[in-house]
């Protein structure tokens, strides 16, 4: 094996590959075999890093420096000046946006202080199309340790006393599910994985897929064993190609080590895996319809019981579990349920990967231990607000989940805390919004998201969502009365009690999370006819000044609906009825003799 | 490819992989285990500061030490080139100057291993303003 001085580690998740990471590491490659260091110096594409705000991210070892945003021009400046001379390439390295000092161990940045890896523990750490390196990095041995010891219900118990909760969103303990699953006696049992991520904003799960496809085949094995059934399913959404082929390649690596097929490890025990592909329906992310799916038949859920873990995949007991949830059995196994269950608060324990999005500096992947603050998330690990806007809500929990005020920012982040708050945990995507995000319209977005992905079974979603979303547009566009607000209100409960799937049932949240905490909003824009955070288009009024106005008819000629008029040399004037506003003429002006209402 | 038979199997195999991220592990939990800076700059490497450090690399491979061996810049010593900075956990960092290839594989048996001071102790004096880089 050959004795590698250096190793240069580049991301090369789905984020940093958009930016042109492959080129990087085909360039580094070439320079150096160039060079003659290609027998020292070693070049691993890995999984994602989570920083992706800052990427492409290349890491060098062993001396851990950390570079940011480096595009293939840098290469040669890295090689030349780190490797050869064994200086920092000062530019290239992050910026503490404090103290304004370069930072170039990753520790002792704010985005990684706080973060606790156990779910991400490989991505950016392997190449994840290697399994001799997952091997090294103890992976295998808990599956090995397992069917060793063969006793199915020992290694429940342990998962069992983990305190692991299934981490897609519902938070149901994950050794429960096996137990029952375990319980139910068929010839065929089925081990399924559910990778059809669809919250918007999320990528935890293909981010796992893509960094480290075997910690997810080990854990499917584990729980194959534990629960009896010898087929696992992966099923994973055809839009990640990416996180597609590393499984593929994971999955062949372990059949040829002999740790899928026949007789595992000289165990007796066999198990194998395939893949199905979703076509990214969001409601496939539900268990009933995603089995549904996988059986050729419409991604539609069906009512519960039967459950899964009776009658599932071909009506055979199945049990299915989110990506993140696999990913982290392995590491409860190799280092015991006591030190996984010391983590995190009461009731939720281990951690939790968020994916940071929205007006926030530090956009990425992250996993901190359940229980810390959203405040710590958003202002230290997340950098705070963009542009030093003022922080208004988070939506945790997607299109299912519910915006959380700054009254919440101390609230500890658990399963139970988040949903007492009005939101839930969902899968973990955070969609962080300033003082310019309009309440009534993001709760719009949202339910436009889900009358998109109702499948269209149940009454109460597929038209009760529908109403809804026509009421928020009635209100947004400043036609909407007292009474839309009370029909809001009710319709909303309604759907929540009376809808088929989870889909639907919390469909309404993001409505009544924010009619909750931004009720004066919805006031304002129905009684004052006002947007406060003057994004709404309709309620916006464009007013020619007649004192600044010169005349030079720019805006007359650029309104699209000639809703300007106005003799040449004397100030123009705007019709109210035809104006649409377009904002053209405003972006015409040289004057500034437009005024925004 | 041999197929892994059992518990014990894929341990061994993980220990012999082991090595081929150890560098990578290292580097992560640098402050815990000893950190070997060698001086490689022109004079550095005039001097023979390239095969002193594959010399340290080797003998600390050979006797199952955990460090990290990082190149450095010129620290000044260009009178005692090749020089060697040498961090042991909880100690503060020693610089050994002339050292040659020989006294390389010293370094690392006596002062690593054993605590016993060689020769060729370059005493330190300067203080650095700051240790983040």
């Amino acid at each position: 094996m050959a004795n590698y001085k250096y190793h240069i580690l580049i991301c090369g998740g789905t984020g940093c590959r958009a930016s042109k990471s492959e080129d990087i590491s085909e360039n580094f490659k070439r320079i150096l075999v160039e060079k003659g260091l290609d027998k020292e110096v070693q070049v691993v594409e890995t999984g994602c890093f989570g920083f992706c705000e800052k990427g492409p991210i290349v890491k060098m070892l062993p001396d851990n420096t950390f570079y940011v945003q480096v595009t293939s021009d840098n290469c040669e400046e890295i090689i030349n000046e780190h490797i050869v001379k064994g200086r920092k390439v000062k530019h290239l390295l992050y910026i503490d946006p404090d103290n304004k000092h370069e930072v170039s161990d990753s520790k002792h940045m704010n985005f990684y202080k706080k973060q606790l890896r156990i779910a991400l523990r490989n991505c950016g750490f392997i190449d994840p199309e290697n399994i001799d390196e997952y091997i090294a990095r103890e992976g295998y041995a808990a599956l090995a340790s397992v069917l060793e010891q063969n006793d199915p219900a020992a290694a429940i118990d342990t998962i069992k006393k983990s305190g692991l909760r299934g981490r897609g969103g519902g938070g149901f303990p994950t050794g429960l599910k096996w137990e029952i699953a375990s319980k139910n006696h068929a010839d065929q049992k089925y081990m399924i994985c559910n990778a059809d991520e669809g919250d918007p904003g999320a990528f935890m799960d293909r981010s796992i897929l893509e960094g480290d496809p075997h910690s997810v085949i080990e854990a499917m094995t584990i729980g194959g064993f534990c629960i009896g059934a010898t087929k696992g399913l992966v099923y994973i959404r055809a839009e990640y190609p990416l996180a597609i082929k590393r499984l593929e390649i994971a999955i062949n690596q372990a059949r040829e080590y002999g740790l899928l097929g026949k007789n595992i490890l000289d165990s007796g025990f066999d198990f194998d895996l395939e893949l199905r592909y979703g076509a990214g329906a969001f409601v496939c992310g539900e268990e009933t319809a995603l089995i549904h799916s996988m059986e050729g038949l419409r991604g539609e859920p069906t009512f519960k019981p039967p459950f899964p873990a009776q009658e599932g995949y071909l009506k055979k007991p199945s049990n299915v579990n989110n990506v993140e949830t696999f990913a982290n059995i392995p590491v409860i196994f190799n280092k015991g349920w006591e030190w996984f269950s010391s983590i995190g608060t009461e009731k939720s324990k281990g951690t939790k990967v968020f994916a940071l999005a929205g007006q926030i500096n530090n956009v990425g992947l992250i996993e901190v231990p359940m229980g810390i603050t959203l405040r710590e998330v958003i202002f230290e690990i997340g950098g705070g607000i963009k542009n030093d806007k003022k922080f208004k809500a988070v939506q945790t929990g997607g299109p299912s989940g519910g915006c959380l005020t700054e009254s919440f920012l101390d609230t500890p982040i658990d399963y139970d805390n988040l949903l007492a708050a009005g939101s839930m945990m969902g899968s973990g995507g955070m969609i962080v919004m300033d003082e310019t995000s309009c309440m009534p319209a993001v709760a719009r977005f949202y339910l436009d998201f889900t009358v998109e992905e109702s499948c269209g079974k149940c009454t109460p979603c597929r038209v009760g969502n529908k109403r809804l979303c026509e009421i928020l547009d009635k209100i947004i566009g400043g036609k909407g009365t007292m009474e839309d607000l009370e029909i809001l209100k009710n319709l909303s409960q309604v759907i929540k009690d009376t809808a088929l799937c989870g889909l639907g049932q919390t469909s309404p949240n993001p409505i009544l999370s924010t009619i909750d905490h931004f009720w004066d909003e919805y006031i304002a824009h129905v009684s004052e006819k006002r947007c406060p955070a003057g994004q709404c288009k309709a309620m916006k009024r464009y007013i020619i000044l007649s004192d600044t106005c010169i005349g030079c008819t720019a805006c007359a000629r650029a309104c699209p609906v000639g809703a300007i008029s106005g003799e040449r040399k004397s100030a123009h004037t705007i019709n109210q009825d035809l104006c649409i506003k377009c904002g053209s003429c405003y972006d015409k002006c040289k004057f500034n003799a437009i005024s925004i209402n | 490819m041999d197929k892994i038979k059992s518990l014990a199997d894929l341990k061994k195999k993980r220990d012999e992989l082991k090595a081929s991220i150890s560098l990578r592990e290292d580097g992560d939990n640098a402050e815990q285990i000893v950190q070997i800076k060698v001086a490689m700059s022109t004079c550095g490497i005039a001097s023979g500061a390239k095969p002193v450090m594959d010399a340290l690399i080797e003998s600390c491979s050979s006797l199952n030490i955990r460090a990290v061996v990082t190149q450095t810049g010129c620290m000044g010593y260009c009178y005692a080139e090749p020089t060697v900075e040498i961090t042991k956990p909880g100690h503060e960092p020693i610089v050994f100057g002339y050292v040659t290839v020989e006294k390389a594989k010293n370094l690392v048996e006596k002062y690593i291993v054993n605590n016993e001071i060689l020769e060729g102790v370059i005493p330190q004096s300067y203080q650095s303003i700051d240790n983040e880089i």
